[in-house]
Order: C-alpha cells, then structure tokens, then sequence
C-alpha cells in the first residue's frame, strides 16, 4: 500500500498513528489531515487506504 | 459556509466618511450597508505585534468604529523588521499606545482602546465583552489557548493566525458555528519542542501575508459577505508560495467546545503549556549560575567547558567568548553525547535559559553530574556582563 506522507511517497504506514511517528515523536502539538480534513485525535487508529494523502501539522505559537 | 452579518449597520456615515471609504462603498458586496456595519463594528486585537502590526493598521484603515489593542509590551528595535506599526522613535514606547498613535494617523474617524496590560484570567472576560469580534495575534501558547477557551466560553468568534519562519496558518475559531482551536490542536506541543519566533527567527513579510488573512476575514464576518473559514484551515508556506486550505471539523471529544467539555472556566494556562519539561526544571536546582558568576569563573580560570546550545545562526549573531557550540538538539537525541566533557565541567547557555535547562537535563541523565547552566543565557550575559554585545 502507497501513500503519501507531507507530500511524499511513502509504504509500510498502516494508520495514522503510524504516519505520524515517522514524521515526528511528539504527540501534543500535532494535526493531522487525511486528504485534506483534519482528523480528530481519538480517530487516529483508523486504517489508511491506499493512495490516502497525509499530512502532519505542527501547532506555531508566533505572532 | 455564509453566516449573516456579525454587526448591525450604524445609523449613517458622514460626508468625510463617504469620501474616505468610496472604494469600498462602490463594491456592491459591501456598500453602504457593508461600511455602516464596519463602522459600528467594535474589534479587539490581542497583540501589536507582528500579527497585530498589519492586522492594526488595516482593520483602520477599513472603517472599522472601535478597535481595541491589549498588548503590555514596549517598542524593541528587534520588533522593527515586521511590526510595522512602530517606528525608529517609538523604541522603548508601550506598544499599545505607539499603535493607538498609528491608527489616529492612519484614521482618525476610529475610536482606539487602550489595554495597556497583560491579558491575563481575571481580566481576559471583562476585555472580550467590549467587543464583537477578536483577532489572535499573540506569541505564545499558553495565550492562545487563554485566548481560545475565553472566547469559546463567552460565544466570541476569533479570528487566528500563527506564523514560524516561512510558515503561517489562519483560521476562524468560533464554536457556536463550527471548531475551536483545541478541536485542531487539543494541547500545546511539549515544552520545547516549537521554537517560538524570538528562538527560531520569523520571516518579516509573513506577518502581512497572515494578518490580511486575518483582517479579511474579520471584515467578511462583521459585514456578513462571503464564505468565513470557518471550519478551514488556511497554511501558507511562502517558500513553495502555495495557499492550502485544510477541512477542520468539531471534535467531538473537545475539552472546551465538545458535549462533555471538562474545561467549563479558565484554567491554569502557564502549567498547561509549561514553559520547559518536567526533567528540565528538576535538573536546574542548585545547577544554575547567573550570568556574573560565569564571568568570575572565566576570570578565576576555572576549568570549564563552555557550551552554546543555540543554532548556528544564533552562534554567529552573538556568542560569550570562549564557548564552543553544540545545538541543543543533538545534545538531547543523543547524538552529540560524545562531544561533551568528561573530566572537565560542562556550562551550557542558550538565548534566555529554557534549552540550556533542557541541554542540561540531557547532559546529567547522561552522567555528567556537575554540569550547570546559565540563567538568562546570552541576554543575560550581555545585560549583566557586556552590553557592548548586540541583542537579537
Ligand atoms: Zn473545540
């Protein structure tokens, strides 16, 4: 299974639990869009289907 | 998604006023209604600063009755690369009020609040009920999310913006209508972990790219005229120059906004987003010397080894003489572990404190128990020890 993860090809990554990990080992801080809509943390188990596009967010507090 | 118009229209505007805002009033989305509901429009701007700098300047310029600024802090020559709404001469002047100067330039038919004060828990609700809308331009966590669950708990809608480097992200949190801030991100990154613009640097044009964001959408929201984001997340990455908008749903387990919110009245916003790690705050007891005890060790010829844990960029702005640089990073992942002393006794600094205290937790889990840090890091040694150095 392909996905892609912040823009690149990636396999082997199951959820999206997993995606984040190998993107970051934080867990606070952190949104995640799975094609293009923000996925609530209590969801992040749900399985990622081939083809999904990823994206990991990390909070910035500047202003 | 539409919403109707946030304020009633004011009564008439005047001869001047139908002169000043023509460009607006001949847009048929606008009109006359659309600059009446402007100018009766009431709109606080938390922070004048590099968000608040343009948010200020155009929510102005555009009409809107009564803008109010809560800032507390004063004029630094550093803010001057992107808050341009202070000057040359306003260094060392309350932000608040050299913005209430620019505004009364820039439009004197606006009614400008001054809340020279730091935001805070007990005056936070008093401040928000003056107005109709706000618009977050604060930097730092633990702000943003006082901002957020005060808002959500008085039913305010807010305007947000957040920018790091190249990046910024924009959105309008309102929970009467769709997500808050925690529905996108339900706690604060650990303490350390998102350098804030002051440690990791801020490109200065950014500020505008987000604050008109921020500014459009208050207006569209006032007026009533377009689709808000709300329920979007704007993310601007000025590198690539691409605009995304990311779906943003109400979460349904949300502390603040959810069915079963726990978070029923403000909380202790220090301690949730906490300004350095659990590990990091036990290492600096009785491990932590002042900017002037390093300067009568260096003079005494102790035997130490000086480490600068900043960037390299950082590094090359400013230094204390005789240091040797290893990115806190690499001090904490392990990978520099090797690169510290063994016999002799290690002194870390940074800009101000925090990531020498988290170099220094690493460093003594490590083993390297007599290690220490600097209070106050390089501005500490410059304000105490050599203010010939420059700031950053
Ligand atoms: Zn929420």
């Amino acid at each position: 299974m392909k996905i892609e993860l912040n823009g690149e090809a990636r396999e082997g990554v199951a959820t999206i639990t997993e995606a984040v990990a190998a993107v970051t080992d934080a867990r606070r801080g952190i949104a995640v869009a799975l094609n293009g809509e923000v996925v609530p943390r209590s969801e992040w188990d749900r399985p990622l289907a081939d083809g999904d596009a990823v994206e990991v967010l990390t909070a910035t507090q500047g202003g | 998604m539409s919403l109707p118009p946030l304020v009633e229209p004011a009564s008439e505007l005047s001869v001047d006023e139908v002169r000043r805002y023509s460009r607006h009033l001949i847009i048929p989305d606008v009109a006359m209604d659309g600059q009446k509901r402007l100018k009766n429009a009431k709109v606080l701007c938390v922070g004048a600063g590099g968000l608040g700098s343009p948010a200020l300047m155009y929510l102005a310029a555009a009409g809107v009755g009564t803008i109010g600024i809560a800032e507390f802090d004063t004029v630094d020559e550093s803010n001057l690369q992107r808050q341009i709404i202070h000057g040359q001469s306003d260094v060392g002047r309350p932000k608040a009020e050299s913005a209430a100067d620019s505004i009364r330039e820039i439009n004197p038919y606006v009614d400008v609040v001054i809340h020279n004060t730091v935001l805070d828990n007990d005056n936070v609700f008093e401040i928000f009920e003056q107005y109709d809308l706000i618009v977050d331009g604060t930097d730092n966590f633990a702000t943003r999310y006082m901002v957020n669950d005060a808002a959500v708990l008085l039913g305010k809608p807010y305007v947000w913006g957040s920018i790091y480097r190249f990046d910024g992200q924009a959105s309008v949190f309102w929970a009467d209508q769709g997500p808050c801030y925690r529905c996108l991100y339900p706690e604060p990154p650990p303490p350390g972990m998102v350098p804030s613009c002051a440690e990791g640097g801020v490109l200065g044009v950014l500020c505008a790219s987000i604050g008109s964001i921020q500014v459009t959408e208050a207006i569209k929201l006032l007026t009533g005229v377009g689709d808000p984001l709300v329920g979007s997340l704007m993310v601007y990455d000025a590198l690539e120059m691409t605009y995304r908008k990311i779906k943003v749903r109400k979460d349904p387990n949300c502390a603040v906004c959810g069915p079963n919110a726990t978070v029923k009245e403000l909380i202790d916003y220090e301690d949730f987003c906490g300004s350095v790690t659990d590990e990091a705050a036990e290492a600096v007891i009785g491990s932590t010397i002042t900017a002037r005890e390093l300067e009568t060790w260096i003079k005494e010829g102790r035997d130490i080894d000086l480490i600068d844990v900043r960037e390299p960029a950082e590094y090359e702005i400013v230094r204390i003489p005789g240091s040797r640089l290893i990115p806190k990073g690499e001090i904490v992942s392990g990978a520099a572990l090797a690169d510290l002393p063994t016999e002799r006794q290690a002194v870390f600094y940074c800009k101000a404190g925090v990531r020498s205290a988290e170099a220094l937790a690493a460093a003594k889990a490590a083993g390297l128990k007599n290690a220490v840090h600097v209070q106050g890091g390089v501005l500490g040694w410059i304000n105490q020890v050599d203010p010939s150095l420059p700031t950053y």
